[in-house]
């Protein structure tokens, strides 16, 4: 498959399920929602170090926000979900009860509730404040600025992550541009984080590596400089690669974001260095969900 | 299928003891047999079609028609389904009430929602004292559910009340929210002497400065962000509770009753 000059390889993206959840997070303004939910989702990249991958999803209207003002909707992925409760609780622990002004609501009404400010409440010692509102428990905390307001519990749902497509070019800032590109056009789409500084990694891996303490290592098939050492996938032309990893809800909502990320890449097409589009897969052995290139460009 | 109509014929001396007109308690009964039910009425009994006309046949919307004050235990541990009273509710309306919703047109007597767990009553027009109270010598009124009253309530509104919201477009009587251990308490019109006595948590939202205590301790003009959330989730009520400029966020909050464990807060709307 080629379009607009960009081959479309034969290829799938494989991924995993996830534990997933949301969190709403609001302020005076939209500056420090954002600067909040930026600390909330900072080194969270990959489970690999990180213990989870997160990223914003989107900023929230103030008609959209539980309490009406400017909000940044966040999700937060792990491997299972007691992993994912403790990142979730010490992230908004450190990150948003910390931040001035902010307030922190459920993104997933349903699923199984894990914590959100339920026990961030202690800080409180004993002067917080619990409400029953319509049914959701909110823990109001006295802090230094006023009061933290928290909603007590979120949902956890099933999840996936490791959608990917990787960006071949025939220079490195072409490669960057057009993951900037497809980047712009993906977090229009809800339901799915791109967690990667950017939403952009250059440093995709393989798992495994000859060192016996590391379970992955660089993708060797895919560096350039690598072409003439090792078993490549790269043609001569090629000098840079990108990929762009994708966690999302459903594999609805994973296939739709990388058909939108990928036509934006296939617009900019040949003429601006942009060669192949691939996809990181380990022959179908790690995950059961695999996105077959052609198939979601069809 | 029309609401089951009990249509009073005629107001009776001795006061009537309602609470086997409940929707879950009729729900499978025929017409004959719902006839057929006595009430207590004084020290005698007396058959539910000597007292009441009967039309219509969803138990799970009953309407008490010429209703009087002195129909007691209206809704009684009500567990779902509508009851609609045109006219007064005596005493106990709603009492232990667990789901559902009743709605009053007049006014309604003692212990009205006294330990109401969830659902919502509606009372057009006044509540008389130890509204979503404890009974007498229990300890924990109110669980949960909504009162919203358009007129005035009586003394000792929400006394030992638990959690939930009792709204009141009206005025309060004296030792409004007293002993109340957690909920909401909010209240539009004046209130009277010892608000909050004993109170050891919970919110008493007022609209007007209350009579100044020494069991209360000034904490100062804050902005809540609570308030707003609060004042949404009462968006769906035909109340003025409802009407967006009623809505807050700016309040003095005073804590207290500094006699108890003092973590009870009295919000007042500033401006």
């Amino acid at each position: 498959m080629i379009i607009n000059g960009v081959v479309i390889d034969a290829t799938f993206a494989e991924a995993f399920p996830m534990k997933a959840t949301r969190a709403i997070i609001t302020a005076q303004n939209e500056k420090w929602a954002m600067i909040s939910a930026q600390a909330m989702t900072g080194f969270a990249t990959s489970v690999i170090a990180c213990g989870c991958e997160a990223g914003i999803e989107r900023v929230l209207d103030p008609s959209e926000t539980p309490d009406g003002r400017p909000g940044v909707s966040i999700m937060i992925f792990a491997m299972g979900g007691k992993g994912l409760a403790k990142q979730l609780e010490t992230r908004a622990g450190q990150c948003v009860l910390t931040s001035p002004t902010s307030a922190l609501f459920a993104g997933i009404d349903g699923g199984t509730r894990i914590a959100l400010g339920k026990n961030l409440r202690y800080f409180g010692d004993g002067f917080q404040v619990a409400k029953l509102i319509d049914g959701k428990r909110y823990w109001r905390i006295p802090v230094m600025d006023g009061e933290f307001l928290t909603e007590a519990t979120t949902g956890q749902v099933d999840a996936i992550g490791g959608g990917n497509f990787l960006v071949l070019a025939e220079s490195q800032p072409q490669a960057l541009a057009a993951c900037e590109a497809a980047i712009e056009e993906m977090r229009k789409i809800p339901n799915v984080i791109m967690p990667f500084p950017g939403g952009v990694v250059r440093s995709g891996s393989k798992v495994g590596s000859k060192y016996a303490a590391l379970g992955a290592s660089t993708n060797d098939a895919f560096c350039p400089t690598l072409k003439g050492m090792t078993k490549t996938d790269l043609s001569p032309e090629i000098e840079s690669v990108m990929e762009i990893v994708i966690d999302g809800l459903t594999k609805e909502d994973i296939a739709k974001v990388m058909r939108v990320g990928i036509q934006a890449v296939c617009d900019l097409g040949s003429k601006n260095g942009i060669k192949r589009i691939s996809a990181g897969n380990y022959g179908g052995k790690l995950g059961p969900f695999h996105f077959h290139l052609q198939e979601i460009m069809a | 299928m029309s609401a089951l109509t009990f249509t009073l014929k005629q107001q009776l001396d001795q006061r009537v003891d309602m609470s086997p007109l409940v929707c879950q308690k009729l729900a499978d009964l025929a017409l004959t047999d719902i006839a057929a039910l006595t009430l207590q009425n004084g020290k005698r009994n007396i058959r539910v079609d000597e007292l009441f006309g009967i039309t219509g046949s969803d138990t799970q919307n009953i309407v008490i028609k010429n209703s009087f004050g002195k129909l007691d235990f209206i809704g009684k541990e009500l567990d779902g389904g509508c009851i609609t009273v045109e006219g007064d509710a005596g005493a106990y309306l709603g009492l232990g009430m667990k789901s559902g919703e009743i709605q009053v047109s007049g006014d309604a007597g003692l212990y009205a929602a006294c330990e109401m767990k969830k659902g919502l009553l509606k009372i057009n027009g006044n509540a008389g004292d130890f509204l979503g109270a404890a009974l007498p010598g229990n300890k924990m009124g109110m669980k949960g559910g909504t009162i919203l009253v358009k007129g005035n309530v009586g003394e000792r509104a929400g006394d030992h009340m638990r959690r939930g919201n009792i709204l009141v477009e009206g005025n309060a009587g004296d030792y409004c929210g007293s002993r109340m251990t957690a909920g909401t308490i909010a209240v539009m019109g004046q209130t009277g002497r010892y608000l909050g006595f004993a109170m050891r948590r919970g919110t008493l939202l007022l609209w007007n400065q209350p009579q100044t205590s020494a069991r209360f301790n000034d904490c100062g003009a804050h902005t809540l962000a609570f308030l707003p959330i609060l004042f949404a989730s009462f968006s769906q009520l035909d109340s003025r509770f409802a009407d967006s400029s009623a809505a807050f966020s700016r309040v003095h909050r005073y804590a207290g009753d500094m006699s108890e464990m003092g973590r009870g807060e009295v919000l007042v709307k500033i401006g």
